[in-house]
């Protein structure tokens, strides 16, 4: 400035002249633009954050999926739409989603378990014929039933983080232990395959209540267990995304080294998901028990399959890390629709299982090409 | 700073509390000599580690002091992971001392050497490839609101603190929701130094920091690794490259088949010699002697 004022006032006139306005006008320029440039990358951010979140989101799959589904059954089946028969749909997807969402928190912490479909028999079971042999209240023997169910939770993942062989085979054989002892027990206790009734005991109506019954909404009615089921993915989603546990969860399934290096209880997480998945293998018991009033003591055995492709579907990784209780929530619901949806559309139910073998097939597919492009986009 | 004022009043008057200057993590200039002298934040004396016959660590010694680097050097094998996991808490020593502010210990597990101040960042498990940015710089110590079981993460702290974090390291991140696995090796290894010294590690340890790292990347991890040094804590440097670690360094140990084979500052040591002695010298000549072009046999003409 005092050099280029002292050999030539007139430039210097100039120079005072548009410097100061010149000046200001260049520092207000750089006050808006480094502001809008801020704005900007914020509208950037919020933008690209939401385009991302939906792409990005492990559920995105199965709600198409299931979108898809919906319109096929709506189109072919007349009575698919009907009040009643969503209700039913909403009752075949609530008891299996009521296991979907345990399995898919222990899919995401990286762990099978293929006990799960007969451990709904076997707590049934020990309901039912504790309550039975002792004529005790009913809800004594739901009560053991608990304890017992749990216990076998506890020892799925003792046994996994103590001997750390693969969760794969524990559970085959906590599963083909259970198969024989669901009916070995049973057939010893009441001498035959199934147990005896028990609607006639003390307590039956109130605990009925709890894991059974119907309530009117407006036209149509809902079972229980959509209550229970629904209630269940608020509890995981809130437990995976907003907890310290669920922070756990997927560090444990995604690197579990590494989870163990910055100081995650590993085997704590571990056995806290499998007491899960008995969590809602007891739920799951007891509505079969208190719906139908006796159990059959070889029911179950399949299903473990069927909440892990429910799983599946919602968008979990199989090798852990990665997935969401909605989604597997909307897995279920998939199942549900199907399953129900073969029926009302009169079709031969002998192809439910091809379908839905079809569909997992295609979800699993599905997932994995969406999850390329949200990662590529990034 | 209280460390400094805790640091200074300890200078000005109690030589009897050695221990306290350690505790602080003093790291400014003045105070480095008198701390070199000082008790040691992590001494290891004579340490050694048997896998049942196998020798894994004979008498292997390394003192870590704060506002400074210690190096380990070796080759595949010469026990510098067995060394790492004994100061990181996943495996205990078998016969020798290990001190912790002057003070014995055999830690438990990675969560009470993290509860000791000692932090160690491996190099291929240093963070979960799926998880986002902000969960992964939160691992292990999440923190919290609401009590009980209404305890809630603090999304909204943790994704500003990542950021900021991330920002003075130099990293600016579009979205901290993005997971970690989509950035750069030198950029998670990085996240894993700025969390380290974010939650208070007064020794921060790290296995092979620049090992699959291009050049340009391995000069910004040891730009950061000489933050943590500037910023008063003691750095075990794992590495088998000499070039890197003279860089940094101001101690060296060297291994060999799990023994010690020299310990350095680094007034005493050359580059030339480091590196020598780090190709193992003389194997090296071997090596040039058989690698000799030599007249091709009778029977291959």
């Amino acid at each position: 400035m005092t050099a280029a004022s002292t050999p030539t006032p007139p430039g210097a006139d100039e120079a005072r002249e548009d410097g100061p306005p010149a000046g200001t006008d260049a520092a207000r320029h750089d006050g808006t633009e480094t502001g809008t440039a801020t704005v900007r990358s914020d509208e950037r951010l919020v933008h690209r954050s939401l385009f991302q979140r939906l792409l990005g989101r492990p559920e995105l799959g199965a709600v198409v999926g299931a979108i898809a589904v919906f319109v096929v059954f709506s189109v072919v089946a007349d009575s698919f739409l009907r009040a009643s028969s969503l209700s039913t749909v909403l009752y075949a997807s609530s008891t299996l989603g009521i296991m979907a969402v345990p399995v898919a928190l222990l899919m995401i912490g990286g762990e099978f378990d293929l006990s799960t479909g007969v451990m709904v028999t076997t707590s049934s079971l020990v309901s039912s014929m504790f309550s039975y042999q002792m004529t005790a209240n009913v809800w004594v023997g739901v009560g053991v039933s608990l304890l017992v169910t749990l216990g076998i939770g506890l020892f799925n993942g003792y046994m996994l983080v103590r001997t750390k062989l693969p969760s794969f085979i524990i559970t085959l054989g906590t599963f083909l232990m259970l198969t024989g002892l669901n009916l070995g027990l049973t057939k010893a206790i009441s001498g035959t395959v199934s147990t005896k009734t028990i609607s006639d005991m003390e307590g039956f109506a109130s605990a009925r209540a709890l894991f059974a019954s119907e309530l009117t909404l407006g036209p149509a009615d809902i079972q229980i267990t959509v209550v229970w089921w629904l209630g269940l993915v608020a509890l995981a989603t809130w437990l995976l995304l907003r907890t310290k546990a669920g922070n756990w969860i997927f560090a444990v399934g995604g690197g579990q080294e590494t989870a163990r290096a910055v100081g995650v209880p590993v085997a704590r997480t571990k056995i806290g998901l499998y007491l899960g998945v008995a969590l809602g293998a007891w739920i799951s018991g007891q509505h079969l028990l208190f719906n139908y009033d006796v159990v059959q003591s070889g029911e179950g055995v399949g299903n473990e399959l069927i909440y892990i492709a429910a799983a599946v579907i919602g968008g979990c990784l199989l090798t852990g890390g990665y997935g969401s209780a909605v989604g597997a929530a909307v897995g279920a619901f998939i199942f549900g629709m199907t399953s129900k949806g073969i029926v009302y559309a009169q079709w031969e139910p002998d192809w439910f299982k091809f379908f839905l073998g079809a569909m997992l097939l295609v979800a699993v597919l599905l997932n994995a090409y969406i999850r390329k492009r949200a990662e590529a986009k990034r | 700073m209280s460390a400094e004022k805790a640091a200074g009043t300890e200078q000005a008057g109690t030589a009897h509390e050695p221990q306290r200057a350690a505790d602080t993590g003093a790291g400014t200039a003045a105070e480095k000599t008198a701390d070199a002298q000082g008790t040691p934040l992590v001494e290891l004396r004579d340490v050694s580690k048997f896998y049942g016959n196998i020798r894994a660590l004979e008498g292997v010694s390394l003192q870590v002091h704060a506002g400074e680097i210690s190096c380990v050097l070796g080759d595949n094998g010469a026990g510098k992971s067995t060394l790492i996991k004994i100061v990181a808490g996943l495996h205990q020593h078998d016969a020798g001392s290990f001190r912790v502010n002057g003070e014995e210990t055999r830690l438990s597990s990675p969560r009470d050497a993290l509860d000791r101040g000692i932090a160690t960042v491996y190099q291929d498990l240093a963070v979960v490839p799926l998880m986002p940015v902000w969960r992964n710089f939160f691992l292990g110590s999440e923190p919290t609101r609401g009590r009980g079981p209404f305890a809630r993460l603090d999304v909204e702290q943790m994704r500003r603190t990542t950021h900021s974090e991330l920002l003075r390291m130099g990293i600016d991140l579009r979205d901290v929701d993005q997971p970690i696995g989509t950035l750069s090796g030198g950029e998670r290894q990085c996240v894993a130094i700025a969390r380290a010294v974010y939650f208070g590690a007064k020794v921060l340890v790290l296995d092979e920091p620049t090992a699959a790292l291009g050049v340009k990347q391995s000069g910004v991890v040891l730009k950061y690794v000489a933050a943590a040094r500037d910023a008063g804590l003691g750095v075990v440097l794992i590495t088998h490259n000499p070039h890197h670690a003279y860089l940094v360094g101001d101690r060296f140990v060297l291994l060999k088949r799990g023994a010690m084979a020299g310990s350095h500052r680094k007034e005493e040591l050359a580059l030339e010699e480091l590196t020598r002695q780090m190709s193992g010298g003389s194997e090296l000549e071997q090596l040039s002697h058989e690698l000799e072009r030599a007249p091709v046999p009778e029977h291959l003409r």
